[in-house]
């Protein structure tokens, strides 16, 4: 077969080149696929996607194109035995889908630094490992049977995503909430106010610094309307800076696989007006004054918190308590 | 061809499980195997060493207080006579590309000594700490990378050991064929070069 | 130069008159012959194909629904646990060395591997290490996933978790003398005509492939071993209850597991570059772009381990480390994605079994690949870090990648290891009934994923459950699409056409030699009388149409 490219078939080519390109541009804005983003941050890292997407769906189209066509266009027709042509290389072209392909995942790349840094991901007070900060001294040779203490001389450094560069010019401080996972629910405890939940409540419009740790195993902290997510590592605190700009509810999942009720390790994000949210934290500080004693979770702050509830981490399967915590969580009985 | 094979995998020292049997004229490619087996083990023990320097690194104290100083003459000592042992088993080669069979022997059998000195003064010290394998990270660590690398030692000396009842047999080995010799060598400087670098991290950092 | 490939022979000299045939016994011993151990290879690896798709066949059922109501949670988490770890470790690597044992010899003209008896042994450890596995189940079987982070996995059951441990440790070490015979074989043993450019290019990715295995998975051995001590004796070098760090164990564990998906895919990007051009009549397109791509991804593939951590315990800046060199991978991938679509086009294409099983490893593949590039990217992979987008990713790349590779290889050379042709048309039910089931089964999870469905989860919000009921149903068409194949395969094994030693006309050298070749592969030295993709040739002379079926058929009177 001749394999010359007249003039009306390069055309064809041209337009569906074009066709194929517009088709991309398009998907990639409006594919829809992610859920509804309460942050701007999230925004952003809606736009890497759409960017990914309109160039993942260029190359499927070109690619699946090509196979299907030479599929159907160089089948091997019944009865010639003959060889195709025998084209071994091509160095232009080879050139061509070494180079696109390079600076495509540069460009992909160098977006993806611009957001995380705008994120807050390179934030140097945040964004280093400062290593197992609370250290324990074994004793006995049970593991498990001493308690964990911080480290007292050793200056904050936390992991995961922090300050943006503009935030830190910002006078307005954030809201500190601490969040602790256990088998199998998260606990937060807002320091200023004594607080303690089990589902996050948070003011629209604030910057929110959550200092994330756990008591037991790995867990993750996944907000995904907000696409921000980090493991919970006992012994060490990791953070997440945020901002969230749309009231509503959200769901807290965990992602790190912690043990067999890992599935319904959930609960919810109330983003609230800044009034709404006083009003609850009014509501919660009386409502723990009032039960102080007999309350795991009134006790005034999460290190303490995390203290009570090391012993879990030995045990294994469904604590009953643990069970009637989940029960109490809304999302964890609807999905029941 | 089953039979056949299995005798022969019978009768070979393990160090030759993972060679060819044949002891012809041919080309052998034996000791590139050996090379390339070493290239991983040696990833184990890097494996290790970048964890045991990470824990150095980022655990506030290290060692972690309360852990007693270790003591440094024996474990000196011990490295001056595996790293002369090394010297002193090279010999043993050069000797038996030189059809020298009695002096492979005698070099073989002195390098065979030191790493038995080695080992035993590694027992030793594990018997007179002051701490046991779960006290704490460093301890962990120094149990682990001492017991891992002693017991390469012990292969070492096992293979050492193969060699010299392999020469016993006349023209087993001679200038030509002498695979074992040169590959329990490689072998015996790998645990060697592995020493000086745990050394330095447990014991001198 | 006989003298060099005789080294390998195992225990006996050449005999060309006392004619030997394989009876099935020597399938279940001790034996030396490459070709032996390679179908020993690949026949095991696919019964474990069965039993860890017959558990993921229990995990969709369960996960039909919202509730955990067929299987317990805790059962759940072994089910998926099982499933990684023996599709990774017992189907797909052994699966690879299966292949490249059998094939490696025949392509370079050896009598067999360089070290044939290490070669049995590194066999003979796959199974016991994969009873051991199974025989987990009797005393609680793992259930902290095939990564096993710490502590969880200290905290879930000793002697399921210890089993485990002694397992991956036996298969490792089995692919670590694997890799050994291979680097050695394709190093020195080829015909001597053979330079490096001359080899097929399924030996330039086993190199590649053994490469990072004698890299990588001594660094996972040291971490079992230090697991082990963990969750034996009680240390806690991973147990952050006495100062230990659990992240340790992550960036040891991802050294070699990232790696490994590489050691999972470039075989059959081996196998594909072997069977695209014989099927499409066409020399393969840019060989040595080809070759070196697997160099670069083996080189790259080192680098690059974190971007599983991204959220767990890597640092900010590290984190833009990771994601530049993970990306740069999808260069050398697409290298040789265009160079296959360029050795298709225009070429005259056998749309047989074989060709179609390639057709959609590149199909299926790229899909997966342009995934990976997507979770390359912290910000986006921190929304879809351990959610259903990665649990597609991966199944595209392994399922959609690996196995239908897998696939590709054995219609194409089936008939070289049995001597017997496969029915077509069954194979293009199969091909038809997986290609259906696995977009079916896998497509859906990516939205799953971005929508907020994490992964390893029994039970999972009602709003999930119609796109999992979509999943279910592509997995039931996924194990129904294994009938065919497994009928076809039996039954062509045993009374199916009769193949000739070249039935492909294909110019490697493994089909210079009798179907099933002989016991010592060929009974001369073969001659390299033309490169290994060299389609086409004669079409440039004018009297076209026999010159390759002549020189073929010269060189088969030779082997007979
Ligand atoms: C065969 C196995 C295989 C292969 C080949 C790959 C290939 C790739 N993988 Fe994948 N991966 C897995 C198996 C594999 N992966 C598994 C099992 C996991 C999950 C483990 C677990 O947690 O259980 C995983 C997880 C995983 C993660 C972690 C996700 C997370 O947990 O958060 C990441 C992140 O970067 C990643 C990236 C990539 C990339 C960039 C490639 C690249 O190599 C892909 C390159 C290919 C292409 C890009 C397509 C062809 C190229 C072109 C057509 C050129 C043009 C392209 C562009 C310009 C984009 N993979
Ligand atoms: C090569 C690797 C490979 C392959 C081929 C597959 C194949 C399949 N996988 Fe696999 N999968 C992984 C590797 C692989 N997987 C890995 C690494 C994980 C992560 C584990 C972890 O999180 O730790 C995973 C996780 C995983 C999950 C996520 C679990 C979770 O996170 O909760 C799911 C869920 O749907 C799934 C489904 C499937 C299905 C339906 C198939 C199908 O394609 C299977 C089709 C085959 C069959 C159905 C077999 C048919 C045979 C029969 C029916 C015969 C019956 C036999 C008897 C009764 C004895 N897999
Ligand atoms: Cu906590 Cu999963
Ligand atoms: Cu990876």
């Amino acid at each position: 077969m001749r394999k010359t490219v007249n003039t009306s078939s390069r055309i064809t080519i041209l337009l569906t080149g074009i066709a194929a390109t517009l088709f991309s541009l398009w998907y990639g804005q409006n594919n829809g696929l992610l859920p509804v983003a309460a942050s701007e941050d999230a925004s952003q890292v809606d736009g890497i996607f759409s960017l990914m997407m309109t160039v993942a769906t260029g190359l499927f189209l070109l690619i699946q194109g090509a196979l299907l066509f030479s599929a159907i266009k160089f089948r091997r027709r019944k009865g010639d035995e003959t060889d195709g042509p025998p084209i071994a290389g091509n160095v232009p072209l080879e050139i061509a889908w070494t180079a696109i392909p390079t600076v495509m995942v540069l460009l992909i790349s160098v977006y993806s630094f611009d957001v995380y840094n705008t994120m807050g991901g390179l934030d140097r007070e945040a964004s280093q490992d400062p290593g197992p900060q609370k250290v324990s001294y074994r004793s006995g040779q049970h593991p498990g049977s001493e308690l964990l203490a911080f480290d007292p001389g050793q200056k904050y450094l936390a992991l995961g995503v922090g300050a943006s560069p503009q935030q830190k010019e910002e006078p307005e401080e954030p809201l500190p909430v601490e969040v602790n996972g256990i088998q199998y629910a998260w606990i937060f405890t807002y320091p200023d106010t004594g607080v303690v939940s089990g589902e996050l409540h948070l003011p629209v419009g604030r910057q929110i610094d959550l200092k994330i740790t756990a008591g037991d195993v790995l867990h993750a902290f996944w907000l995904p309307e907000f696409r921000l997510k980090q493991d919970a590592v006992p012994g060490r605190e990791t953070q997440l800076r945020f901002e969230p700009n749309r009231v509503g509810e959200y769901s807290v999942v965990c992602a790190e696989l912690c043990g067999a009720y890992h599935g319904v390790m959930k609960t919810t994000l109330h983003v609230q007006t800044p009034e709404e949210y006083e009003h609850w934290s009014q509501e919660q500080q009386i409502a723990q004054a009032d039960k102080l004693e007999n309350s795991v979770a009134a006790t005034p702050n999460s290190r303490s918190a995390s203290e009570f509830l090391a012993p879990y981490a030995e045990r294994m399967g469904v604590e009953s308590q643990t069970l009637e915590q989940l029960k109490a969580s809304p999302t964890a009985s609807a999905s029941n | 061809m089953q039979g056949t094979t299995t005798d022969e995998y019978q009768t070979n020292s393990p160090q030759e499980v993972e060679a060819a049997a044949e002891h012809e004229e041919h080309e052998d490619y034996r000791m590139f195997g050996v090379v390339l087996f070493l290239i991983a083990e040696s990833f184990i023990f890097l494996g290790m060493f970048v964890a045991f320097v990470i824990y150095r690194s980022v655990v506030p104290v290290w060692p972690p207080e309360g852990t007693p100083e270790l003591e440094l003459l024996l474990p000196g000592i011990n490295t001056i006579i595996l790293v002369s042992s090394s010297f002193v088993m090279h010999r043993g080669q050069s000797a038996i590309k030189n059809n020298d069979t009695s002096g492979l022997r005698v070099w073989f059998a002195i390098t065979a000594v030191m790493g038995a000195i080695f080992l035993a003064g590694q027992l030793y010290e594990y018997s007179n700490l002051e701490f046991g394998l779960t006290t704490n990270l460093f301890t962990s660590s120094f149990f682990v990378l001492t017991g891992f690398h002693g017991l390469h030692v012990t292969v070492g000396l096992l293979l050492i050991f193969f060699v010299l009842i392999r020469s016993q047999q006349p023209g087993h080995y001679s200038s030509e064929s002498y695979f074992g010799v040169e590959a329990s060598e490689l072998y015996w400087h790998f645990v060697d070069v592995v020493w000086v670098i745990l050394f330095g991290l447990v014991y001198l950092l | 130069m006989t003298t060099q490939t005789e080294v390998s022979t195992g225990a006996q000299p050449p005999e060309p008159e006392v004619e030997k045939q394989r009876t099935w016994r020597d399938y279940f011993t001790f034996n030396t012959d490459h070709k032996v151990i390679g179908i020993q290879y690949l026949v095991t690896s696919f019964i474990f194909y069965l039993i860890g798709g017959a558990l993921a066949g229990v995990m969709r059922t369960e996960l039909a629904t919202p509730n955990p109501n067929f299987v317990q949670p805790e059962f759940y988490n072994r089910l998926f646990t099982m499933h990684g770890t023996i599709m990774i470790f017992l189907w797909i690597i052994p699966a690879g060395a299966g292949f490249a044992n059998y094939l490696i010899p025949l392509m370079i003209g050896a009598k067999d591997m360089a070290f044939p008896r290490l070669n049995a042994v590194a066999f003979w450890i796959i199974p016991i290490g994969g009873l051991l596995l199974l025989g987990s189940f009797f005393v609680g079987a793992p259930q902290a996933g095939w990564t096993s982070y710490p502590p969880l996995s200290l905290l879930t059951g000793k002697a399921g978790e210890e089993l485990w441990i002694l397992s991956v440790l036996l298969l490792g070490t089995s692919s670590i003398l694997g890799a050994i015979n291979f680097v050695t074989t394709i190093w020195k043993m080829r015909v001597p005509s053979m330079g490096w450019n001359d080899m097929p290019l399924l030996c330039w990715s086993m190199l590649a492939t053994s490469g990072l295995i004698l890299i990588g998975t001594p660094v996972l051995a040291a971490a079992m071993i230090l697991l082990s001590f963990d969750l034996i004796v009680g240390t806690t070098f991973f147990n952050p209850t006495g100062g230990g760090d659990p992240i340790v164990y992550q960036h040891m564990f991802w050294f070699y597991s990232h790696p490994a998906v590489y050691i999972m895919i470039l075989p059959f990007f081996g196998i594909i570059s072997e069977v695209l051009p014989v099927h499409a009549r066409k020399p393969i397109f840019a060989y040595r772009a080809i070759a070196y791509s697997n160099l670069a991804i083996s080189f790259l593939g080192l680098l690059v381990w974190a971007h599983h951590m991204f959220t767990s315990g890597t640092p900010g800046w590290l984190r833009m480390f990771f994601m530049a060199t993970t990306m740069l991978i999808a260069v050398p991938t697409g290298i040789k994605v265009f160079s296959w679509c360029a050795t298709l086009w225009g070429g005259k294409i056998s749309l047989n079994s074989s060709m179609l099983f390639g057709m959609g490893f590149i199909s299926a593949f790229l899909i997966g690949g342009l995934s990976g590039v997507m979770v390359a990217s912290v910000p986006f992979d921190i929304h879809v870090h351990d959610t259903y987008f990665i649990v597609a990713h991966l199944h595209y790349v392994l399922f959609g990648g690996s196995v239908l590779g897998l696939f590709a290889g054995i219609y194409h050379w089936f008939p070289k290891m049995t001597g017997h042709m496969l029915n077509e048309t069954w194979g293009r039910i199969h091909f038809a009934l997986t290609f259906i089931g696995l977009n079916l089964t896998f497509l859906p999870m990516h939205e799953l994923g971005l929508l907020g469905m994490n992964r390893r989860i029994a039970l999972y919000d009602a709003e999930f459950q119609l796109l999992n009921l979509v999943c279910t149903a592509g997995s039931y068409l996924l194990a129904v699409s294994t009938i065919p194949f497994l009928v076809n395969a039996i039954w062509s094994w045993i009374r199916g056409r009769q193949a000739s030693g070249n039935p492909w006309k294909a110019l490697t050298l493994e089909w210079q030699t009798s179907s099933p070749p002989a016991i010592e592969n060929f009974d001369e030295e073969p001659v390299l009388w033309s490169g290994p993709y060299d389609y086409g040739i004669d079409v440039l002379s004018a009297d076209s149409e026999e010159s390759v079926e002549e020189l073929l058929s010269e060189v088969q009177a030779d082997v007979r």
